[in-house]
């Protein structure tokens, strides 16, 4: 009856159980992504967004890149223009860092975009170092 | 008379071994750091630029490439071709031509502006590129070679050795018609654009590989203890001086052409004469001391009966091989686009002048990482798998080898 | 309804009825004259039907200087480290001289945008490609650094990203390890714009630099070109390149 993968399975379950109670009493760190500084809502659902974001935009850059096709909801450049929040690293000017970043340091899933897309609507000097946001 | 040829590891980690696996564990770690602090800071780094994209590394990515395709040749001709005397080293010439090519390949990837799309690389191909081709073909190549070797080492399966060895023969002259065929299809650079860079890359895989199976082949010899008869090595080494014979025809056609070509005279002239440390590579570096000064050793009576004339021979014919493709890779781009022919051209640097170029120690650490990750992996390799057979003495491999006269009884009995 | 009343309606029918023809038409109009490149409908793909082209007048562009450099740095935010050799130069001026004569002429080189693009041929990945319309782009998320289409470029107008990148203009991402060149400015031609150093041009030199479809016969460059022979850079290359050059002579 008792067997190490028995024990584990067990564990597993006692682990998993108990994360959502930890998460609300503080003991877990989540992730808390700056809110967006323009706009009510998000072009699509927000939990809609967090799975889905990278299918939209992948589906929306090869639109873009290959058929010309600009200025669609979800394009990149859209999401930096609401989503860009004054940084203090980055001497108070707006970038998507406290958003993006949060999320992604969170889940340590490297972020690529803004390597060459700016994380500052309009451009401008005070963008995301290249290499993403600071871990 | 030849007797049943028996493989074994090579056992035991004295200190020699330790010391030679520590020392190349080091220099690849070595190149492994250049190549991270290149691609972390970026190429502005290193000699590469706008006009010299391919650089130090390249050169000795593809001198690898090549040579691993050479390297498989002894397994080749024994297997392909029959030739029973080169089967007890069939094993080792398939793992030296595995090792070469992934060192060859982890200098090149590591190369990259963004290595870490090196899944894109493998998954996402344009079919009209021979670039694409040939990454295609070297991982093939792996798979190939790998079956081959399973197919030699693996009693049950030694009736598809010749199969096997076909398919990797044919292979490999595909692999590395298209390496040559890189530089061969660019029509922008005039010292490329041209259908003989595809042979010349055949024959240059041969001698490099050639060259160094030899030097591994000794190495291992005085390392191992395997008794290597005469017999092999005069072989080998006759085959060396024809391979190099080939690569010296196919460079000489290639620049006759140029040279015959009156709006490809510049380009002739800079490699063949006014070209600073491009002609002086060329003519002293590849023709001299990388293909006729290995002939004469390879050939002469004196000097191509010895070990150790043999062993210079090869390690020549290597040396003078990373000189021929650093002509061909740096020198090519080196030499000025010819934008508007017969007019003189000027702007920034990027146009109208030979461009400048010095290694940085970058780019000769990645390129050196890679040459030793590949001796490192043949050294493990033949302590780990029976690769090296037990002797390589000439009675032993060869079956046309006269057993040695017993000493007149005559004498004897005289004395 | 009396007589009156029932003009009245007619009038106001009439002057609505003017009214909504005019408004109608009057988009119409607009775009039949003056705009050069009329925007495609937002939302559709680019199509062949449009080929762009850009013609360079070398009799005029002597007094271009660096304007049209300056241009294209400004609207694509590349810059230089002060190292000429690994710096971008999305379109540079070049000087071409006879050496048998001593003449000179000013040439401003950018990518050629070729119908038979060499770097297009040669890029492993697909990176490197032609759109519909005929722009040669690099597509950034897919290059992976491997400079081919540098080696291949006959003209030497590909440039590498040696270092890394900060202050990007948002319609032109641009990044460390990948390859990059003149875009024709194509997101302005998706506006309907012109490239940004045609415009910087027609201020400096007129008629130096023309931009337009080269498959619409009213086209200004297609008026301009008319029955000339009009070369292309390495022209026995075969590679039938978008951007042409006249006034050698």
């Amino acid at each position: 009856m008792i067997s190490i993968p028995r024990i584990l399975f067990v564990f597993f379950l006692l682990a998993a159980s108990g994360v959502p109670a930890a998460a609300e009493s503080g003991r877990t760190p989540v992730p808390a992504p700056a809110k967006a500084a323009k706009g009510e809502q998000c072009v699509e659902p927000v939990a809609d967004m967090r799975r889905n974001h990278m299918q939209y935009l992948e589906h929306e850059r090869d639109e873009t890149m290959h058929k010309g096709i600009r200025g669609r909801k979800h394009s990149l450049k859209t999401c930096v223009e609401c989503h860009a929040v004054p940084t203090p690293a980055a001497g108070g000017a707006k970038t998507i860092e406290p958003f993006c970043g949060e999320c992604h340091q969170y889940a340590a899933v490297s972020l690529d975009c803004f390597q060459c897309h700016t994380g500052s609507p309009g451009g401008g000097t005070a963008a995301i170092p290249a290499g993403g946001p600071k871990r | 008379m030849a007797q049943r040829v028996i493989f074994s590891e090579v056992k035991g980690w004295g200190p020699g071994t330790l010391a030679l696996a520590g020392f190349l564990a080091a220099l690849t770690l070595i190149g492994g750091l250049g190549a991270l602090i290149m691609e972390t800071e970026g190429h502005w780094l290193t000699g590469m630029t706008n006009r010299i994209v391919w650089g130090t590394p390249h050169v000795f990515a593809v001198f690898l490439i090549v040579a691993a395709s050479g390297a498989l040749n002894v397994a080749s001709v024994s297997s392909v071709f029959g030739r029973t005397t080169y089967k007890p080293l069939a094993r080792l010439s398939g793992v030296l031509a595995l090792s070469l090519l992934a060192g060859g390949l982890a200098v090149l990837v590591l190369d990259l502006g963004r290595a870490d799309r090196l899944i894109v690389a493998m998954t996402t191909y344009n079919f009209k590129s021979i670039f694409a081709w040939n990454i295609f073909l070297y991982t093939g190549f792996f798979a190939v070679v790998i079956v081959y070797l399973w197919m030699m080492m693996e009693k049950k399966m030694n009736r598809f050795s010749k199969p096997a060895g076909t398919f990797a023969f044919v292979w490999r002259l595909i692999l590395t018609t298209g390496t040559g065929s890189i530089f061969g299809f660019l029509v922008a650079r005039q010292a490329y654009d041209s259908a003989v860079m595809a042979p010349m890359f055949v024959a240059m895989s041969l001698a490099f590989g050639q060259a160094i199976f030899l030097l591994v082949l000794m190495a291992a010899d005085r390392g191992a203890g395997l008794g290597l008869g005469d017999g092999t090595v005069r072989r080998l080494k006759n085959l060396l001086g024809i391979f190099l014979a080939a690569t010296l025809y196919f460079v000489a056609v290639q620049h006759l052409t140029n040279l015959y070509i009156a709006g490809r005279q510049g380009v002739a002239l800079f490699i063949l004469a006014n070209g600073g440390i491009y002609t002086t590579l060329f003519w002293a570096g590849h023709v001299v001391l990388g293909c006729l000064a290995p002939m004469a050793l390879v050939f002469h009576p004196a000097t191509g009966s010895t070990r150790t004339g043999v062993a210079v021979a090869s390690a020549l014919a290597v040396l003078g091989g990373i000189a021929q493709i650093y002509v061909i890779i740096i020198g090519g781009q080196a030499y000025p686009l010819v934008l508007v022919q017969g007019m003189e051209v000027s702007g920034t640097v990027l146009d109208g002048q030979v461009a400048a170029y010095a290694p940085s120690a970058y780019e000769v650490a990645l390129g050196i990482g890679g040459v030793a990750l590949a001796l490192l992996m043949v050294t493990l390799a033949v302590k780990v798998l029976p690769v090296l057979p037990t002797t390589l003495a000439d009675e032993a491999v060869d079956p046309h080898c006269k057993p040695k006269a017993a000493p007149p009884a005559t004498e004897k009995a005289a004395a | 309804m009396s007589d009156k009343d029932a003009m009245e309606l007619t009038r106001r029918r009439l002057l609505q009825g003017a009214a909504a023809a005019v408004l109608t038409l009057a988009p119409g109009v607009t775009l039949l004259v003056g705009v050069e490149t009329s925007a495609r409908p937002a939302g559709t793909a680019v199509t062949a039907k449009n080929r762009w082209g850009l013609l360079v007048d070398l009799t005029k562009t002597a007094d271009l200087g660096e304007t049209v450099v300056a241009a294209c740095r400004a609207e694509n935010g590349w810059t230089g480290h002060n190292r000429p050799a690994s710096d971008p130069q999305w379109i540079r001026t070049v000087t071409l001289k006879d050496p048998k004569t001593g003449g000179t002429k000013s040439l401003p080189l950018m990518c050629q945008h070729c119908a038979h693009p060499p770097c297009v041929d040669v890029c492993p990945t697909g990176a490197s490609f032609k759109r519909a319309d005929g722009i040669v782009l690099v597509d950034r998320h897919i290059c992976i650094g491997c400079r081919y289409c540098m080696m291949a470029c006959p003209f030497g107008v590909r440039f590498f990203v040696h270092e890394e990148v900060t202050g990007q203009k948002p319609h032109m991402p641009r990044g460390k390890g990948t390859v990059e060149g003149c875009t024709l400015c194509v997101h302005r031609i998706d506006e309907g714009k012109k490239p940004a150093c045609v415009e910087a041009a027609a201020a400096k030199a007129p008629g130096a630099m023309i931009f337009g479809d080269l498959n619409d016969p009213n086209s200004e460059i297609a008026k301009a070109v008319g029955r000339q022979v009009v070369l292309r850079l390495r022209g026995e290359l075969g590679l039938d390149q978008g951007v042409l050059y006249k006034g050698f002579a």
